[in-house]
């Protein structure tokens, strides 16, 4: 068999099995601009008028109990100022953790590694409960509120992004810092103006894997917000939408395009990074 | 160290006892029962006063204070929301507890009650029948996916993204579009317009081949990563000696990425035995299944049982006392995995 022939074939598997991967996606895309109507009878055929799409998403978007926008910015919100605390807490405590070799860090760092076993769904119910009772308790409402749950991605995030920049910083040269101790340095000038924009690749990884999680995440806002909260994410938005339109599938699908075209878009700009992210993740 | 000027160190201390009285108000308030909305404002209030003070304090020690304020933000989230919550989830599985409150301790029931009850015997089946053969089926595509994509094919890239893509998407909003594709579209071209997701047997065959689109691409991926650490020369070396396409990958290409393969055997091992959001969104556990005299739901793995025994039924401790058994299985596959990857970095 010549070369030649090889290319072909390969990339006639690869058309195939990309079509394939990618049909559910046209699907989505074609009968979100379709009516009801024309839906039941031709769900594979391109719609008639592509116009419907506005009228359908329009629909969508105003519809109260989806309301995209606002969904949108909640979910947009969340991940935002939970990815900026996680990668700066995590960074300061990777460092510390690595740098300063007590009884005590070694402790930590063991608790934080080994917790990465543990399944959310062993501590879900009993989060709940505990946030309930120590937000009434001190007076700091947690449920229902942005800074719970940002609170709750810290904590829960917290243990994964330490290991993979633990990991890096135990490879930055630790004569760097003496030589800025010495220069009469301070260790938290040293950690922000030396160590910190060293650490810029790892953090890279740490926001695109905690980033794709926090955005798609549904049990832990489910639980938190509720599913008719006055704060909703989108993939809770996406559910409690589904679940007052049974098998309304021009609406439903407009919603399901709605909550991917952000992710989407962000892919097709930052594809090799965030494919490379999620590798490194994994491998570590 | 240089001069210490006294108004820093006057400042430091004035915030430092500011912090405290601030936090001691607060905490006595809480203490007493005091309804005061301003407490918990007070708490944040003292609590950042206090570091602040701590932070300015002119002292030999201040490289311990810094490790302290820089660990405390993650470490206390990390105790507030994962360690506290375990702890207190193995104790409510021994109680009666019904996510409020308790009101007596009863030992081992749950699980013993638990491990009769036909409904979780049955869903732990599916569950492990689920892992096994998502975890094959996972790897077998993804592992075919990698070699087609490290082969030599036009547009390469554009594969590797295409293949990728549904792992971005939230398993919730996915599992809503194939209940579209199971209840109408494919039911145009087969099964004479009966869905897929209506038959028990099916509607399982229907979650792996949504899990199996959805994941293989992302394990692909870190198969190529694995691939491309072949050196060429080796794989020049093969051909030059007369070595076939098969050969050079049974004998030289598979055997040097070994430990991807444990990698991603055991990522998609513990993914597929944790699905959730797929499972919720697409079956949402139904049909049921008859078996003898009992009704089952058909595929409800065990992460959508923990969430329905505690919340749809509001059974939850029992609910509990199965999430802490899915914790012991899943701890026990990664020591698994620990163990197998360090006899591997002995042997090298």
């Amino acid at each position: 068999m010549s070369a030649k022939v090889r290319t072909i074939i390969c990339t006639i598997l690869g058309i195939i099995f990309a079509v394939y991967t990618l049909s559910p996606f046209y699907l989505v895309i074609v009968n979100a601009a379709k009516v009801s109507a024309d839906i039941v009878t031709s769900p594979i055929s391109l719609p008639k008028n592509w116009g419907q799409m506005l009228t359908n998403l329009n629909g969508v978007i105003n519809n109260q109990n989806f309301s995209y926008w606002s969904s949108f910015a909640n979910s947009l919100f969340i991940t935002v100022v939970s990815l900026i605390l996680l990668a700066v807490t995590s960074g300061m405590a990777a460092w510390v953790l690595c740098r300063n070799k007590t009884k005590w860090s070694n402790v930590i760092f063991m608790l934080f590694v080994s917790s990465m076993v543990i399944p959310f769904q062993v501590v879900m119910l009993p989060l709940v409960s505990t946030f309930r009772d120590v937000g009434n308790f001190v007076g700091i409402q947690m449920m229902q509120s942005y800074k719970g749950i940002i609170f709750a991605y810290l904590g829960f995030g917290g243990a994964m992004s330490v290991f993979i920049l633990h990991g890096f910083v135990k490879g930055i040269p630790y004569e760097l810092e003496e030589a800025a101790w010495i220069d009469g340095c301070s260790p938290e000038g040293t950690f922000f103006r030396i160590i910190f924009p060293l650490l810029k690749p790892v953090e890279v990884t740490v926001l695109i894997l905690n980033g794709l999680w926090i955005w798609n995440d549904y049990l832990l806002p489910s639980l938190m917000l509720g599913l008719n909260g006055k704060i909703k994410t989108l993939p809770v938005a996406v559910t409690s939408f589904v679940g007052s339109y049974v098998k309304q599938w021009d609406l439903i699908l407009g919603a399901a395009f709605l909550a991917m075209i952000p992710i989407v878009i962000l892919f097709l700009f930052a594809q090799k990074q965030i494919m490379a992210g999620m590798v490194e993740g994994a491998i570590k | 160290m240089g001069k210490v000027s006294p108004a820093k160190k006057t400042f430091s201390l004035a915030a430092i006892a500011a912090g405290l009285v601030l936090s001691v108000i607060a905490l006595v308030m809480d203490f007493t029962g005091s309804t005061n909305s301003m407490r918990g404002t007070m708490l944040i209030a003292g609590v950042v006063i206090l570091l602040v003070g701590l932070y300015e304090l002119p002292t030999e020690k201040h490289r311990m204070i810094i490790n302290i304020i820089f660990l405390l933000p993650l470490v206390f989230s990390f105790a507030v929301t994962v360690l506290l919550p375990f702890a207190a989830g193995i104790f409510y599985s021994m109680t009666d507890w019904n996510g409020v409150s308790l009101t007596k301790f009863v030992g081992l029931s749950n699980y013993i009650n638990m491990f009769k009850s036909g409904e979780y015997l049955y869903s732990f089946v599916v569950t492990f029948l689920f892992t096994v053969i998502n975890m094959i089926l996972v790897n077998l595509v993804a592992f075919a996916l990698a070699l087609l994509c490290t082969s030599k094919l036009k547009g390469r890239d554009f594969f590797r993204a295409a293949f990728f893509l549904p792992n971005l998407i939230g398993g919730i909003v996915l599992g809503y579009v194939w209940q579209f594709v199971f209840n109408k579209v494919l039911p145009e071209f087969i099964m004479d317009g009966a869905s897929m997701l209506s038959d028990p047997n099916l509607a399982f065959v229907a979650i792996l081949i949504v899990s199996c689109w959805q994941y293989a691409g992302y394990i692909m991926m870190i198969y190529i990563t694995g691939l491309q650490t072949v050196p060429k020369e080796v794989i020049e070396a093969s051909s030059v000696d007369g070595a076939n396409a098969w050969v050079t990958l049974t004998k030289i290409r598979i055997p040097m990425i070994m430990n991807t393969f444990t990698v991603c055997i055991f990522l998609t091992l513990v993914n597929s035995f944790k699905q959730f959001d797929l499972n919720f969104a697409l079956t949402a556990g139904a049909p049921a299944r008859i078996m003898g005299d009992n009704i089952y739901q058909a595929t409800e793995f065990l992460a959508l049982n923990i969430y329905n025994t505690a919340i749809g039924r509001n059974q939850y401790a029992a609910g509990q006392a199965k999430a802490v058994v899915f914790f012991v299985i899943l701890a026990v596959v990664s020591l698994t995995q620990v163990t197998i990857s360090k006899k591997k970095e002995v042997e090298l």
